[in-house]
């Protein structure tokens, strides 16, 4: 039996916040309506970048970025759009070569405000080692955008031997994560809130490139790389598990939690596993390489924490299935949408 | 995970239920109130490392849940009138009521926001003079306090643009109405930590005694729960019934005086619908008369919606116990987290939603 309900709720006619979650909802709307009208192709494996047709070295990720406050613990819109395009093309084995910066500011917005967004998106670039090669700004009325978005492409080039896709977990992969979840999706949360938990969390958006690269003497010993943004941990082993058609075990003692994330969670009724993350990734690599790629992972310092969490199985295909810290199983099923905190 | 190891530890959850196994020799039926010790129970697979005749019934502890199906058409009704921002906490907005959610309402234009404290409502009310400031109040004792401070805070400011939709419950009532019931199946209560961290356990007393059930108050980590049931399962074979107290660093015997006072000051008991199980006598709060000002049902006259349950749905027996969610027809069909027919499936602490989210399958095809 399916726990996926086929009848569409007629009250859900209208796009909700939910359907840009990352979620169950996030796919639906891409099966049912984004991929037809584009020619895609529904029920494929959902890459966090493509291949461009015609030349396979070559990669491309567009990504839009929407995030409230525009600054936070630990980073702010700027360098996150950098970071995240960069992980996305690194989650196909490539390296980035090019950015592109799309501006939308809504009238209003102080020009100090925007400078300090574009210094920390041009610092971020010019760490990661990447320029902007060309770019675009719009001004769009007041009340017609929330103070700032950004759009960035991102143009990168395959690491030879490496070719990771969300398609290619087998049975007897061992699952690694590269360090600790929920620190995004919390200080974010925090500070737009004004939860007070700010003191002690902070963003690990980070690139994560170098780590792909250390991964890269493994080559086909790599199957799948993803990082657990939106819909968290949890919607990356689902994605991979769907698409590789494998189950996932993970344990949750391995699952590094920081305490204060536990404790922010714990306290809003929300799970660390469905909370974003902008600084790690997880690998499904083949049992041999396990320890080596754990090695090479904590060589760098974004990897310093990284822990093998579980291992995948034949079946059930698509299922994730977690150990609890008692000792039972327990699914961890897809986020449905956006997380609601909790009454009590 | 690496947190709150001390109630998580694997060798200690072995222990108990080790204990627990040399403990049991009779099949004992226990019901934990709270929804959030339903979801420690399922999401740590606890109830399944029982020993086979310790049956875990879920009780009706979930505030979002048994919020009346009225209560939730009248504040939708609300939030569409102009004007008007409607503040609730974040899992009450996607309950379903007769024809449309909170969520649904907010994609099409209503002012709905999610609050994270009851006094962000206030500050809502303070920051838009010229709008007219709803917060849907609900919840049991564990949040009644705070709510209630909500209206000391706007009283002492002078809002007159602030108001609560009240649907406060109570626990004692929901247990001996249970109790009552000549088919209750219960014969421990777990009692809710957070509840008794705030009224203590004095009113659970006559009811042990009264109906001869054991009450443990019980914490809502896996070895908090793991202990209750040990505790609870001792009493039933020793043939007690007393009321005792397995969370005994977060409550005392008389509970929190001060929000006590605050909760006498700003609400009085009153007859309170629960959904899916009917009226239940003094379950419920009110605000007291010295704060009808604050009352939005008196505020806004919203008595015209018609409120229809989906007829499918069980809440009413998953909520008292009587079925598990595994038992209905449109469980995980018809009836899933994106499309819940009840409020069971839609609060994180709803049980159909526990079970949904661990995965659990129907027993037997519809």
């Amino acid at each position: 039996m399916t726990l996926d309900c086929p009848l569409p709720y007629g009250e859900h006619e209208l796009i909700q916040l939910g359907h840009g979650a990352g979620g169950r909802l996030t796919a639906e709307l891409l099966d049912s309506l984004v991929l037809p009208a584009l020619g895609g192709q529904p029920d494929g494996p959902l890459e966090d970048a493509a291949l461009l047709p015609g030349a396979d070295e070559l990669v491309v990720s567009t990504d839009s970025f929407v995030v409230s406050p525009l600054s936070f613990p630990g980073g702010d819109i700027g360098s996150l759009a950098v970071h995240g395009t960069v992980n996305d093309l690194a989650m196909r084995g490539a390296l980035p070569l090019a950015l592109t910066l799309a501006v939308i500011a809504e009238e209003g917005l102080p020009l100090a405000e925007l400078r300090a967004v574009l210094d920390s998106a041009g610092k971020a670039a010019y760490e990661t080692g990447v320029p902007f090669v060309t770019g675009d700004t719009k001004v769009v009325g007041r009340g017609a955008a929330d103070r700032l978005f950004l759009n960035t492409t991102g143009i990168g080039r395959r690491i030879t031997g490496l070719t990771p896709s969300a398609a290619k977990a087998r049975p007897g992969d061992a699952v690694l994560l590269s360090g600790p979840i929920g620190l995004h999706g919390t200080a974010v949360l925090s500070t737009r809130e004004g939860l007070g938990f700010e003191t002690d969390i902070a963003s690990d958006t980070r690139p994560l490139h170098r780590l792909v690269q250390a991964l890269a003497p493994l080559g086909g010993g790599i199957h799948s790389l993803r990082d657990p943004t939106r819909g968290g941990l949890a919607a990356a082993l689902n994605e991979i598990a769907r698409d590789s058609g494998v189950g996932v075990r993970i344990e949750e003692r391995a699952v590094p939690v920081p305490a204060a994330v536990a404790a922010a969670c714990d306290l809003l009724g929300l799970d660390p596993l469905v909370v974003a993350n902008e600084g790690c990734l997880v690998a499904f690599v083949t049992a041999d390489t396990a320890d080596e790629a754990l090695t090479a992972l904590r060589a760098h310092p974004e990897g310093a924490e990284a822990v093998r969490i579980g291992h995948c199985a034949a079946a059930p295909a698509g299922r994730v299935e977690l150990r609890t810290l008692i000792g039972a199983r327990r699914v961890v099923d897809m986020p449905l949408g956006e997380q609601l905190p909790r009454i009590c | 995970m690496k947190y709150l190891d001390e109630y998580r530890d694997p060798a200690l959850a072995r222990q108990l239920l080790a204990e627990l196994r040399r403990t049991a020799t009779h099949p004992w039926r226990i019901m934990e109130v709270c929804g959030g010790q339903t979801h420690t129970l399922v999401r740590q697979g606890i109830d399944e490392l029982l020993p086979a005749g310790i049956r875990m019934i879920h009780g009706p502890g979930c505030p979002v849940c048994v919020t009346p199906l009225e209560t939730l058409d009248r504040a939708m009704a609300i939030a569409e009138r102009p004007g008007v921002i409607l503040t609730s906490f974040g899992d009450m907005l996607r309950v379903p009521g007769s024809t449309t959610d909170l969520l649904a309402l907010r994609a099409r234009g209503a002012d709905v926001r999610v609050i994270y404290s009851p006094m962000d409502a206030v500050r809502t009310a303070e920051e838009n003079p010229g709008r007219e400031v709803v917060f849907l109040a609900v919840g049991f004792e564990t949040t009644a306090p705070a709510n209630a401070m909500t209206v000391l805070h706007a009283d002492r400011l002078g809002l007159t643009n602030f108001s609560l939709l009240v649907s406060h419950v109570l626990v004692p009532p929901a247990m001996t109405a249970l109790l009552d019931d000549p088919e209750c199946e219960v014969e421990a209560f777990l009692a809710a930590g957070h509840v008794c961290a705030v009224m203590g356990w004095t009113e659970y007393e006559p009811i042990a005694a009264r109906y001869q059930v054991p009450v443990v108050v019980t914490g809502f980590e896996p070895l908090d729960l793991l202990e209750g049931i040990l505790m609870a399962v001792t009493q039933l074979e020793e043939g007690r019934h007393d009321v005792e107290n397995q969370y005994a660093r977060a409550v005392h015997r008389t509970g929190n005086s001060e929000a006590q006072d605050v909760l006498g000051l700003v609400f009085r008991s009153t007859d309170r619908a629960w959904r899916g199980i009917g009226t239940l006598p003094a379950s419920g709060l009110e605000l007291a008369p010295e704060y009808a000002s604050f009352d939005a049902s008196r505020r806004f006259d919203v008595s015209g919606p018609h409120s229809t349950e989906d007829p499918e749905c069980i809440a009413g027996d998953i909520l008292t116990g009587a079925r598990l969610p595994t038992d209905c027809v449109a469980y995980g069909a018809r009836c899933t987290p994106r499309t819940p027919l009840g409020a069971p499936m839609v609060s994180s602490e709803g049980t159909c939603a526990a079970f949904h989210a661990a995965g659990r399958t129907r027993s037997a095809p519809a």
